[in-house]
């Protein structure tokens, strides 16, 4: 299985209750991660996933890059992207 | 665009089991505004951040407990105010208006009794190491001084001989009891005939009157059957000493040692299920004193030297979040302003760490350390937290014990504390520390650019 497949099975609800079909795992994110892991899902880059955060809240001074970086990182360490993932 | 909704960082928190509790329902992250009723943003306005508050009116409420306590179970009783469980003057002040005498383990903190009103009278004088001048005066001024050893006997004995009197002195005991670790470097142990001993050479020596036992038995102690236990000790004692021996004592002192509602490192289950009830020690302690074989009329004054279990409840430290960052392992690291310097007490307990603004985000475990570049400066290990933005605060619970007599000027000034008072007006105890504070007492050598 490649991994946009394994990456379309994942099941996300509105409420943030994400379930992987591959592990059986169950995880809770907040909106922003849904964002982000729904962005990921449909093929986003670093920077358009960025620019998909600012038109969706008031960032204020945060780093996005650098939170979309690290949250991808936890999205692998946690198996719900493929080891080898890197944004595009 | 003043629509959307402000930007939280992305959380992830993965469901595992061990994160369910008995209950079966995951961890639930409270928040918390104010302390005493005032609002904590305010108080950092007015005194800065790191703060340390206390709350006034949970320092009277808890010693009248435990002084109701007592008093129904038996007629004579006192408490002394453990100087060093925090003794900054205000705090000590406040329970010497409740009626406390002061309890002291130094020269330096029985001056600090002395400023802050107590006659000597007033002041219990514990520990392995008292000063010639402090002990002299002491002993002279009518203070209850509590022998540790056999050198310290001497001592005492030379300063009344010094000064033709024979003042009154009070013996440390320590024994063994079935649940407790031994606290045996301090007093004349009970078990093995050390303290009888102590008596025969203090009533052959004759400069000297016997005139109170004391005990303590340890820190944090949850198991109330410990303090039955001592007490069962300490009066029979107290018995053979007036049936064989014809002395009365006027005090019987039974320490401090009651936890407060914290969580030890070690322990699993939370505070409100493990720490016994002021009426629950108060029951075991007095329980023993039943045996006491003295006329009503004469009955030793019973002295408790509580100190931890009055005061943390009273006190909370508000510390501002200054980064975020993921740790190696995956975990969430949270960096706040005050760490193991400020908050000594971290080493040995799992504190309450909430957040002072709601949040509907979910928490995930988080590390949370201070400014001290040292591995041990953990605040809190793995603590249930919601994403925080820097600048964002938390209250740390409850933290009123030992915290500020062992702060630490390492790498941090020590931060400011107020009080809460009851009608929610507050006010500065001590202020933020100032770098001349920490050099104040150093001497710069001409050659190296100081003056003379
Ligand atoms: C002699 C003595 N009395 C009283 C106390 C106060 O103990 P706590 O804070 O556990 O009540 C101590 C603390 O170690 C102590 O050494």
């Amino acid at each position: 299985m490649n991994d946009a497949a394994r990456l379309a099975q994942l099941a996300i609800s509105p409420s943030g209750f994400v379930f992987d079909p591959h592990t059986g795992g169950t995880f809770t994110v907040n909106a922003t991660g849904r964002l982000i892991l729904e962005g990921v899902r449909d093929g986003l880059g670093l920077a358009a996933l960025t620019r998909h955060l600012e038109r969706r809240f008031a960032p204020g001074g945060a780093d996005l890059e650098r939170d979309v970086l690290e949250y991808v990182a936890r999205l692998r360490e946690n198996g719900l992207l493929p080891a080898g993932f890197e944004l595009h | 665009m003043t629509d959307r909704p402000p930007y939280v960082p992305p959380t992830l928190v993965r469901h595992r089991s061990g994160l369910m509790n008995k209950m079966g329902v995951g961890p639930v992250v409270s928040s918390r505004s104010s302390v005493a009723g005032v609002n904590v943003e305010a108080l950092v306005e007015a005194y800065g951040s790191p703060l340390f508050i206390y709350d006034e009116q949970i320092i009277r409420a808890r010693y009248r407990a435990l002084h109701n306590a007592l008093v129904l179970r038996y007629p004579k009783v006192a408490l002394a105010w453990s100087y060093k469980t925090c003794y900054l003057d205000a705090i000590c002040r406040l329970y010497h208006q409740e009626g406390a005498l002061a309890e002291v383990v130094s020269g330096m903190e029985y001056r600090k009794a002395r400023r802050n009103g107590m006659t000597p009278g007033q002041i219990v004088y514990n520990g392995p190491h008292k000063d010639d001048q402090t002990l002299t005066e002491a002993l002279l001024g009518g203070a209850r001084v509590h022998l540790d050893h056999f050198d310290e006997l001497a001592r005492c004995e030379r300063i009344a001989e010094q000064h033709g009197c024979r003042p009154a002195v009070s013996i440390r005991l320590n024994l063994e009891t079935s649940t407790l670790p031994r606290w045996d470097r301090f007093g004349f142990n009970l078990d093995n005939g050390q303290a009888r001993d102590a008596v025969r050479r203090l009533l052959a020596g004759g400069r000297l009157r016997l005139t109170g036992l004391h005990v303590h038995l340890g820190t944090f102690i949850l198991d109330v059957r410990a303090f039955a236990e001592a007490t069962r000790k300490v009066v029979a004692f107290a018995n053979r000493l007036r049936s064989e021996r014809g002395i009365v004592l006027d005090t019987l002192d039974l320490g401090g040692g009651l936890a407060s509602r914290n969580r030890l490192r070690s322990q699993y289950l939370p505070s409100d299920q493990s720490v016994p009830s002021f009426a629950q020690y108060a029951e075991q302690l007095v329980d023993g004193l039943s045996a006491l074989d003295y006329p009503a009329n004469e009955l030793p004054t019973l002295v408790l030297e509580t100190g931890r279990a009055l005061i943390d409840e009273a006190g909370s430290l508000v510390t501002t979040v200054v980064a975020n960052k993921r740790l190696a392992d995956g975990r969430r690291g949270m960096v706040v302003d005050a760490g193991v310097n400020t908050l000594f007490t971290a080493y040995w307990y799992q504190h309450q760490l909430v957040p002072t603004q709601p949040t509907s985000e979910p928490p995930e475990p988080t590390m949370v350390y201070g400014p001290l570049c040292m591995n041990i400066d953990v605040v809190g290990n793995n603590v249930m937290l919601p994403p925080m933005a820097v600048g964002q605060r938390m209250l740390v619970t409850p933290v009123g014990a030992y915290n500020l007599s062992q702060s630490m000027q390492f790498i941090e000034l020590r931060p400011a504390v107020c009080l809460v008072r009851p009608d929610g007006t507050h006010t500065l105890i001590r202020r933020r520390e100032v770098l001349d504070d920490l050099t104040r007492a150093e001497v710069i050598p001409p050659w190296l650019g100081g003056g003379r």
